[in-house]
């Protein structure tokens, strides 16, 4: 099932070839850039990949195209655009493994639903095991996935070496006792995402407009009515809430408070090397993860900083501890370079799980709280938000991320299993 | 062809040559040279090829911008890929091939490409590759990927060394061009600390190759001059082959020095990353020449005309016999005279401007050469070199006038500061319209904690172009950076020099400036990634508005050279696109480092055995000795099990328990966490961190304890001793000693800062033994010195005194359900105490035992363990742990949250002891299942295993689980499903499989 794209609009090796022989000047602008309307069915902050999912599922699975997506600055240009694009859900809680094993199958079709090659490409996600204690975790998320549907396995460390030559399987310190694979996981295009949804989005009227930073949130009778931004005052009947790193800010403008703070999250890439590891590895006992990018180059995350700040700006001694590590579990990358190093800002919650949910004001909601690890759910969050969204009430996916949660004490926390890296 | 004229070669020690090899073929340089120069003096015009359509790549720079000149590097384990020619010094024996490429250099296969270019726009594969579905896993990105990369991976172990090097500084001057050296005497004349650094080997900068006077001499002496200056100041450290590698917050510096790669005999570290805090950090890190962008500006022999000249001057290279030069300011002028003054051929100079230049062509035009104004390149023609250039107005769409040929072409669009470190921490840039240039605004700099600026600029950093202002400029860096850190005001005064005597430079973006598409298709911008005019001009049309966009689209300055030559053009181009001022565009981040570090020096000397060092016990070398298999925990190693020749870990963990339970065993127990806990606060504050009460524990006695987070969930659990009256020892568990000890300190720091209590974690000061089994007061009775008797030293109760002769302090506590004490010595006599034990159990058998035994003789005994039976969600009610939790206390840590709604929830899963119908033992960690499945398709769980062993004890599978109204349900049975779908089938039962009324441990 694509999208409505006209036949002119709709990309494909023919549309490339018509366009070549003419020097590729029929090409369309992917989005369209409009001045807003004075009201919005629904209005989302927030044009990263969360954001225009919601948008595009509202759209596609409510038929509510009266949409306006705001953007401060460029679209995808917040963690969508600065993750280290792993994609896996052989999480452990019921409500974890639910979400994300949603988005990850909607990842699967995504390239065609939105005509839009998203570059989804399941090379599989391995968690090394190299506790005693990792095992066990490991084995009982396995389990818990059998159950949910998600299909894991726990792997010897021979067949990890492998998967994985380039690694170092009886490191001194640490031996590689097993790991959690996940074959069906994988990376995705970051950028890609954000621009396939923002130009489907647009193709079905819905207006993505940048550069226009929500000032207020403007509310009569406990209700929203549309919010004042650098482009005018728009009015809305729904507004959702999707702003990551700035959630606090944008919920403390609409009269509420999020438990939630903000980090920078750290990240490198190598320079680009020819194919030498297609899976993605996340090693939690010493801290780091690596894949491998189409392009080349090794993609390495690493941990959060130890302070809360807005700044998306790399700091050095996470750097240092995550490339240690990595250096001790593959050893070949120590004669590469680091090209590039920078942060993300990411929103962290008590439980590290995220938050979908109603708020105290009516007919606002809000999604946030991914933490280090939204890319992956992107379409699974965009698809529960869209429902809350268009219903007014959560959907199975959406029901346990509710804000509430943390005062009742039913928190879904992941650190169980998953360590800190996703 | 390019080659080494008789003259000229600055840097070189032609006395001194240097054999290499570069893909195979041997080769000769000097001492002094760089690879680059090197391939050039062999006339190895082309070096590589392009990332993406695998065109003919050449040398386009002279330093660390240079985007086409990267090699593999070396063999076997010195194997390095991406290395770039122009920063790369050469020595006896280096091994260069070239990259991206099948089946050579010169025949690529890839280079197929470069014909279908027309249908590979910027973008094409968001367009493409979509159906079937199925081939982009199998088909498509298998193809790119082995499409892409650059370099080889290397394969084998680095066997090089790498170091780290903290260092402190009042001013650190990046760049030793005369703007750092003269910042740098500026600051050090007032008397601070001075770090100079520069990421060549040599002083000096362009200004020697550039020309002009300072107090009246060449360049060359004034640099000389201040160089034995600088060396001679106490307070001056001054580095070469460093390079300024990025600034961060609180004026962190990272310096990257290039220790031995240009000397790979010598002995010692190959890297040092120099971690630096400096009080202010002046970057006089020059600026790099732009390139222009007409059609075939990538061909190899199309070089930046500042390259030109420098590897005539410093090393003595042509690169060709005639070189046409093409610009629109006068800078390039001084190539075309420095090559006239050569020998060498320069057919014309195609000046841009209609209005032409000043002085410097006047020189040129006297010279001889022609000069021809308001002139542009329509195209270079050639393949793996130039042949000729194709001339046309700059003013018009390209039509070809005249063609000339030569063999090499000068190009220069003007000039920009390098602002990377500038920017990395927040330096804002600004709009320079006279030299088309984003320079740092002075106004904006980035700023320390205080809101004070911590970074300046100097010379053509700052976009000062002439010798008197880079020189008025570093002077007045370095004295306001001393000032600020409290230097001596002594004043210093800049020295004459020449001034900037040029005609003012006209932007050219784009040439001939009406160029057609066909033109714009073949004009590059980044020349590594294969970014063209026209692919910024289509992103632009498909809506790619923010230069970000653009940038992530096209893959503009996202090659290893981060855009340092195309980013400038890239923007001018996509701002002409849009119609906007370029300074609207704005740029895409700089980020670290300014060019790639190697990871091994960002890793430094913590590699192997020194990655996170092993914490060993007093005993661990007895463990070494006698075969221990060690498993890690927290930063220790424990062994596992004592594996005797022949024996599994099974059947050595089965011995170790039943040889403990029939006799007597001994455990290491030494990494267990011993925190002291003192003062008159000291019971009150334990009453806010236990569940339980312990001011009201009685010295000498003992006591069970349980931690909680805030958030009301079992985070920790060990025996508390009250050594008297104002002093407590808890223990933790091994993994939790530095995490617990924090917890305390950050209470009561944060907290809780007037109570009178302070906290020691004297883990490492004590071994500690436990003595557990039937047999164990015999033996403590056989090394004599302390009565250890049941009335002497009851279950929970510890004393001290000399056992064997060790001062010991025992404790009659016990984690196995038998008779057992834990005996701590000091750590220096832990391994004498051990053998102590060891000789004295001897007629009983003794046997050591590991923590797979301690975990199976606790799960026997019903006793939960930290991690397994809690795993961050789990509250004491859940584990029946009720008696543990005071009621007399009005407030413990955890103790609200756990009155939240769903932590007194009924439904919650209850701890319950496990036995599988069959006897075989449940895998770790299965779930039990109910009826159905919830909303979102998953299958009902019911509960889940924490802990299942084979107990030797009892001859079959016990577990321990938390299941939905557990206890409630004793001798149910409920199913666990393995991984493959297979039902096994086990028996709630109570959690306590052995000694039940506690008889054994009591006696």
């Amino acid at each position: 099932m694509g999208t409505g794209f006209d036949v002119m609009k709709r990309y494909s090796v023919f549309a490339v070839a018509r366009e070549a022989a003419r020097y590729h000047t029929g090409w369309e602008r992917a989005w369209r850039s409009p001045m807003p309307k004075k009201k919005y069915d629904a209005i989302i902050i927030g044009a990263g990949g969360h954001g225009l999912a919601t948008a595009y599922y509202l759209g596609k699975n409510y038929g509510i195209t009266n949409v306006a997506i705001l953007e401060k600055g460029w679209l995808g240009g917040g963690n969508t655009g600065r993750n280290t694009t792993i994609i896996r859900s052989n999480y452990l809680q019921d409500p974890s493994a639910a979400i994300y094993e949603k988005a990850r199958s909607l990842y699967e079709t995504m390239s065609q639903d939105l005509n839009y090659n998203v570059m989804f490409s399941p090379r599989g996600v391995m968690m090394l095991a190299q506790t005693e204690h990792e095992v066990r975790g490991y084995l009982r998320t396995a389990h818990a996935n059998a159950l949910q549907g998600v299909s894991t396995e726990f792997i010897t460390p021979k067949r990890v070496k492998e998967l994985v030559p380039i690694m170092n399987i009886d490191g001194p310190r640490y031996p590689v006792l097993g790991a959690l694979w996940q074959p069906r996981g994988g990376t995705a295009r970051h950028d890609a995402v954000a621009w396939g949804y923002a130009r489907a989005c647009s193709d079905m009227g819905m207006d993505v407009i940048q550069q226009c930073e929500v000032t207020a949130v403007r509310r009569e009778g406990g209700k929203v009515v549309g919010v004042d931004t650098t482009k005018g005052s728009i009015d809305c009947n729904k507004l959702g809430i999707v702003v990551a790193g700035n959630s606090g800010v944008v919920a403390e403008m609409s009269g509420f408070r999020l438990p939630v703070e903000s980090l920078a999250l750290q990240a490198l890439v190598s320079e680009p090397i020819k194919p030498c590891m297609d899976v993605v590895v996340m090693a939690n006992t010493v801290h780091g993860y690596m894949s491998q990018s189409d392009k080349g180059e090794m993609v390495i995350g690493g941990g959060t900083d130890g302070f809360n700040n807005y700044t998306q700006r790399g700091s050095f001694h996470h750097i240092e501890e995550t490339v240690r590590a990595l250096v001790e579990t593959f050893p070949m990358i120590s004669r590469l370079k680091m090209l590039r190093q920078w942060g993300g800002i990411v929103d962290m919650t008590g439980d590290r799980s995220p938050i979908i949910s109603k708020t105290p004001v009516e007919n606002v909601f809000i999604n946030c709280g991914w933490g280090t690890g939204g890319f992956k759910a992107i379409p699974g969050s965009g698809w529960a938000m869209a429902e809350l969204m268009a219903k007014g009430e959560p959907g199975p996916l959406a029901e346990e991320f509710r804000m509430t949660r943390f005062r009742e004490g039913q928190f879904i926390d992941e650190s169980v299993a998953a360590g800190v890296a996703h | 062809m390019s080659t080494r004229l008789q003259t000229g070669g600055r840097l070189l020690d032609t006395s001194v040559a240097r054999e290499f090899t570069f893909n195979g073929k041997r080769m000769t340089g000097y001492d002094g040279d760089t690879l680059a120069s090197a391939l050039l003096a062999n006339d190895q015009m082309m070096v590589g090829r392009s990332f993406k359509y695998h065109r003919p790549r050449g040398v386009v720079a002279s330093g660390a911008e240079e985007p086409n000149g990267l090699v593999n590097m070396g063999e076997g384990a010195f194997f390095e890929p991406n290395q770039r020619v122009t920063t790369t010094e050469i020595f006896d024996g280096l091994k260069a091939t070239s990259q991206n490429h099948f089946p050579s250099l010169e025949f690529d296969i890839g280079a197929v490409n470069t014909y279908l270019s027309r249908f590979l726009p910027a973008g094409f594969y968001y367009k493409m590759f979509m159906y079937p579905r199925a081939f982009w896993k199998h088909v498509y990105e298998p193809f790119i990927r082995q499409s892409a990369g650059l370099g080889k991976a290397p394969k084998e172990m680095d066997a090089d060394r790498y170091e780290h090097f903290y260092a402190f500084y009042d001013v650190v001057v990046v760049g030793g061009g005369v703007a750092g050296l003269q910042a740098a005497k500026a600051a050090a004349l007032r008397g601070v600390k001075v770090l100079l650094m520069e990421q060549t080997a040599h002083w000096g900068g362009r200004a020697p190759v550039d020309g002009g006077d300072v107090d009246g001499a060449a360049a060359q002496v004034f640099v000389d001059t201040l160089v034995a200056e600088l060396s001679a100041m106490d307070n001056v450290v001054m580095k070469t082959r460093m390079m300024g590698a990025g600034v961060y917050d609180h004026g962190y510096l990272l310096g990257y020095e290039r220790v031995r790669d240009h000397a790979p005999k010598v002995k010692g570290p190959r890297h040092r990353l120099w971690r630096i805090r400096a009080g202010q950090i002046i970057t006089a890190t020059g600026a790099i020449e732009r390139p222009l962008s007409f059609a075939g500006n990538d061909i190899p022999g199309v070089m930046l005309a500042s390259a030109l000249r420098d590897y005539v001057v410093n090393y003595g290279v042509s690169i060709g016999d005639r070189t046409v030069v093409v610009t629109n300011n006068d800078d390039a002028y001084r190539t075309a005279l420095i090559l006239k003054n050569a020998g060498l051929e320069v057919p014309v100079i195609l000046d841009a401007r209609a209005g032409g230049g000043g002085a410097l062509a006047q020189a040129a035009r006297d010279a001889g050469i022609r000069v021809e104004n308001g002139k542009a390149i329509a195209k270079v023609k050639g393949g793996k070199r130039v042949k000729s250039v194709a001339i046309c107005a700059q003013a018009g769409e390209g039509s070809v006038l005249e063609e000339i040929e030569c063999d090499a072409v000068a190009m220069s669009g003007g000039w920009s500061p390098v602002v990377h470190l500038w920017s990395h921490c927040g330096g804002k840039l600004v709009w320079d319209d006279a030299d088309a240039m984003f320079r740092p605004n002075p106004e904006k700099a980035p700023t320390g904690e205080k809101g004070e600026a911590f970074v300046l600029t100097a010379g053509s950093a700052s976009g000062h172009f002439g010798l008197d202002a880079i020189l008025q400029d570093a002077t007045d860096a370095g004295k306001t950076a001393a000032a600020q850190m409290g230097g001596k005001p002594v004043d210093v005064i800049a020295p004459a020099a020449s001034a900037r005597n040029e005609a003012p430079l006209e932007p050219v973006w784009m040439m001939p400036q009406g160029a057609n598409i066909k033109l714009r298709m073949k004009a590059w911008l980044d020349f590594q990634n294969d970014v063209k005019v026209s692919d910024v001009q289509l992103a632009a049309q498909e809506g790619f508005e923010s230069v970000e966009h653009t940038k992530r689209y096209t893959t503009l300055g996202m090659a290893t050279d981060q855009g340092k030559l195309s980013n400038i053009n890239g923007l001018a181009t996509l701002a002409g696109a849009l119609n906007a001022p370029i300074e609207k565009v704005g740029t895409t981040t700089f980020r670290p480092p300014y060019t790639p570090i190697s990871m091994a020096s960002i890793a430094g000397s913590a590699r192997a055995e020194v990655f996170q060092p092993i914490r060993n016990t007093p005993i661990q070398a007895w463990h070494d000795a006698n075969g221990a298999y060690f498993e890690p925990v927290g930063h220790w190693r424990r062994p596992y099990c004592f594996p005797r020749t022949g024996e599994t870990h099974a059947q050595a963990v089965e011995r170790e328990i039943l040889q403990t339970r029939k006799s007597v065993g001994l455990l290491d127990a030494s990494t267990l966490g011993k925190i002291i806990v003192k003062g008159p606060d000291a019971g009150k504050f334990l009453d806010m961190l236990y569940t339980n009460m312990m001011s009201t524990l009685k010295p000498g006695k003992c006591r069970y304890g349980l931690m909680c987070s805030e958030n009301g969930f079992l985070s920790d659990d060990g025996v508390v001793a009250r050594i008297d009256e104002d002093t407590f020892l808890c223990h933790t568990t091994t993994g939790g000693a530095d995490r617990i000890h924090a917890h305390m300190e950050e209470w009561l720091q944060t907290e809780w800062w007037d109570w009178k209590v302070y906290t020691a974690n004297i883990t490492e000061q004590l071994a500690q033994v436990a003595v557990v089994g039937p047999d164990a007061r015999k033996v403590l009775e056989k090394l004599g010195g302390m009565d250890v008797s049941k009335d002497s030293l009851a279950f929970m109760e510890w004393k001290d005194g000399v056992l064997g002769g060790f001062d010991a302090r025992v404790y009659r506590i016990s984690f196995s359900g038998e008779l057992s004490y834990e005996i701590a010595v000091p750590a220096s006599q832990g391994r004498a105490f051990w053998d102590a034990l060891m000789d004295a159990g001897k007629e009983f058998d003794v046997m050591p035992y590991g923590t797979e035994a301690l975990h199976v003789m606790r799960a026997e005994k019903g006793f939960i363990m930290i991690g397994d039976e809690t795993d961050g969600t789990v509250i004491p009610q859940d584990l029946g742990l009720h008696w543990a939790l005071s009621k007399k206390k009005e407030d413990y840590l955890g103790k609200r949250a756990q009155e939240r709604s769903h932590m007194v929830d009924p439904e919650r899963w209850k701890l319950v002891g496990l036995e599988t119908l069959d006897g075989s033992v449940l895998p770790d960690g299965a779930y039990a299942v109910g009826e159905g499945h919830n909303a979102n398709g998953q299958r009902n769980m019911i509960g889940r295993v924490t802990s299942t062993y084979y107990s030797p004890t009892l001859g079959r599978g016990i577990a321990m689980g938390l299941i939905k109204h557990g206890p409630d349900r004793m001798g149910e049975v409920v199913e666990f499903p393995k991984i493959d779908g297979t039902l096994i089938k086990a028996r709630i039962v109570d959690q306590v499989f052995y000694d039940k009324n506690g008889d054994k441990q009591n006696v």
